[in-house]
């Protein structure tokens, strides 16, 4: 099977994700002749040699000026040639806000079907089936794409669930691109910055959230202290967004961000079914919480029955502890 | 000038999931629906477009069963001018291009100058539907917008994307904009306006009437869904209760290294 993976950039450097996608492609492909990778931007032909020895053979280069700032007709252009180019079975991108927003319209493109956010992906004998979360990740489904007959089916896959493997140090050819940005009905005028120069909520190894309890957005500088200490990024429950105590981009949960971290501290969060949707996945889950019977512990692996205030001091002291002695 | 919304009835956000008994489908006999409230978002925004005297009409448009007529007079008692459903007896499986090819057919049939929308449905949580209805019109979309600014041909919308940056466009209409949910609060109904709603114009429409076969649609899918599970049970955790703070954290951190390997 020949798979495509979109390798994502911004400002012009790799995210993470994008390897994954890339690993994923050459996994599924089988061998490397059946796996490519294509990379959208402005000066992004420098990061094709980071590209190669993942197993995928070509990488294909869409490198013009007027590709700098995102702009979905013209991404979708350049991805639309390298299908056609490369002539895929499978196309897969990362579920973040670019591939999210490209693929459906690829899809329809293609006169194919999209499956979004995968947690689980495999090809066997032609077939692509995954399983997908649905309603806010309560249930889990089994999904497939069928009647393909010929057509390009596309995926994208949750970030931070599949292994980046670089199996060789191997050389990667590059294709260059030429992309039509005549349509000028759409204009990206900017990309302004976030607050935060951390890593995205959503691809964070390790994230530590606060809720209501925290009271004040000032009272979140002590996650942020403890947060340092161990490389987190902060993230927040809606209550504490709604109370204006962390901006809405923070927002872990249904109508916030999916997230899916090796670790999740959830600090004086009670663990709404609509914040759960949010982290559930994290790999390992500790709560702190007053309220022993708040229902987050029922998810959490380890759990401190116990004040904030008090506690997350407490354990910033600890990893200090912990981590100065490796040092 | 016209905005024409589309709105999905999902389940509540509180309700469990049942499923039938061969797993193959959500049964929702007994689950309360709401307007999916990404989509809630979109129709207060079209509302305000038009009492800023942008918009002379806003028009809501829904694929599903007609049971969820309730659902499109929560819609209309926002303050809607008139409702479409197309009703979707026979082909409540259609997968995200087939529901976009219609939807995209009932807009054409319309021709609004802005369609707006959820960014995504809490039921399924794809964000397909409304970027597939833009490619299948050949419009432009801005999905996932946290601010919207019209002004006469064009709009000025910004949309959120990862580590809490913003993007910002500028775009010719007729456009496609899926809302998020920090671009306003919308309105609360009341009980007045729903008995007022239900007379408001309601067409119900059928594929046909839009000029397509279900079973064709149907037999076009390619998407399947299946055998629906409950996410994986975690085995209970370590809480820790009752002993002095600094004890119970240092177990927790020393566990976070040794047992969890985390940090
Ligand atoms: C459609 C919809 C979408 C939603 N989307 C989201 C979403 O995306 N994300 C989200 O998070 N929520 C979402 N919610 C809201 C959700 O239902 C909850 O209201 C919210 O998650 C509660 O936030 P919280 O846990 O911070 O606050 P609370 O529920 O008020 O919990 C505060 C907790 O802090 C504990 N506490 C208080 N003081 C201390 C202390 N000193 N030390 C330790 N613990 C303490 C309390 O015991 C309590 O458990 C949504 C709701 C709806 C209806
Ligand atoms: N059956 C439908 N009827 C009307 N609008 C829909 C339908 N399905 C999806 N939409 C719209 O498309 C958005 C994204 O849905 P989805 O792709 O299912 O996540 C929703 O928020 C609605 O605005």
């Amino acid at each position: 099977m020949k798979v495509l993976a979109l390798i994502e950039q911004r400002h012009g450097k790799l995210r993470s994700s994008g390897f994954e996608a890339l690993s994923l492609a050459a996994k599924l492909a089988g061998n490397s002749a059946d796996a490519a990778g294509v990379l959208i931007g402005s000066n992004v032909s420098g990061l094709a040699t980071e590209c190669a020895g993942y197993g995928a053979d070509k990488i294909y280069v869409a490198d013009q000026p007027e590709l700098g700032l995102y702009n979905v007709l013209h991404y979708a252009k350049a991805l639309e040639q390298a299908i056609k180019n490369f002539q895929p079975d499978l196309v897969i991108a990362t579920s973040s806000p670019i591939g999210r927003d490209l693929l459906p319209r690829l899809a329809i493109r293609f006169d194919s079907e999209l499956l979004t956010d995968l947690v689980a992906l495999e090809v066997s004998n032609g077939k692509i089936t995954g399983k997908k979360p649905m309603f806010a990740g309560k249930t889990i489904a089994d999904v497939e794409l069928v009647e393909l007959s010929g057509k390009p089916g596309f995926v994208s896959v949750r970030p931070n669930i599949f292994a980046i493997e670089k199996p060789g140090n191997g050389t990667a050819s590059v294709e260059k691109l030429t992309v039509d940005v005549s349509d000028n009905r759409l204009k990206t005028i900017e990309i302004r910055k976030g607050a935060s120069e951390k890593a995205d909520l959503t691809e964070a190894q390790i994230i530590i959230s606060g809720g209501r309890s925290l009271g004040s957005a000032d009272n979140f500088k002590i996650l942020q202290s403890c947060a340092d200490v161990i490389g987190a990024t902060v993230g927040a429950s809606r209550a504490a967004v709604d109370a204006g105590f962390a901006p809405h981009s923070m927002q872990v949960g249904q109508t916030g961000k999916t997230v899916n971290p090796s670790l999740y501290i959830a600090c004086g969060i009670s663990g709404a079914i609509q914040h759960l949707a949010g982290m559930r996945t994290s790999k390992v889950i500790v709560a702190i919480n007053s309220d022993e019977e708040a229902p987050i512990f029922s998810i959490a692996d380890y759990g401190i029955v116990g004040d904030i205030f008090k506690a997350i001091p407490l354990m910033e002291a600890k990893f200090k502890e912990l981590l100065g002695h490796d040092a | 000038m016209k905005a024409l919304v589309l709105i999905k009835p999902t389940p509540d956000t509180e309700a469990k999931i049942m499923l039938t008994s061969d797993r193959k489908a959500i049964d929702h006999a007994s689950t309360k629906f709401i307007i999916n409230p990404y989509d809630e978002f979109a129709i207060e925004e079209a509302l305000k477009l038009k009492e800023a005297g942008k918009l002379t009409e806003v028009v809501l448009c829904t694929f599903t069963s007609q049971t969820n007529k309730e659902v499109v007079v929560k819609g209309l008692a926002m303050g809607a001018d008139r409702a479409i459903i197309i009703d979707n007896q026979g082909c409540e499986s259609l997968d995200s291009a087939n529901v976009a090819r219609l939807l995209a057919a009932a807009v054409k049939a319309e021709s609004p100058q802005i369609i707006l929308g959820g960014k995504q449905a809490i039921d399924d949580d794809n964000m397909h539907v409304l970027t597939m209805v833009a490619e299948v019109l050949g419009l432009p979309h801005v999905n996932v917008v946290t601010k919207l600014e019209v002004n006469g041909e064009t709009a000025k919308v910004e949309r959120e994307v990862e580590g809490g940056q913003t993007e910002v466009y500028e775009v010719k209409l007729p456009v496609v904009l899926g809302a998020h949910k920090s671009l306003n609060s919308p309105r609360y109904t009341s009980l007045p306006g729903i008995m007022k709603a239900r007379k408001k114009q309601c067409d119900v429409k059928t594929p046909a009437d839009l000029g397509f076969d279900g079973a064709v649609l149907l037999a076009k899918n390619k998407a399947k869904f299946q055998n629906f599970q409950p996410p994986a049970e975690k085995p209970p955790g370590k809480v820790f209760k009752g002993e002095p703070l600094e004890d119970m954290v240092d177990k927790v951190v020393k566990l976070l290294r040794n047992e969890a390997k985390v940090i």
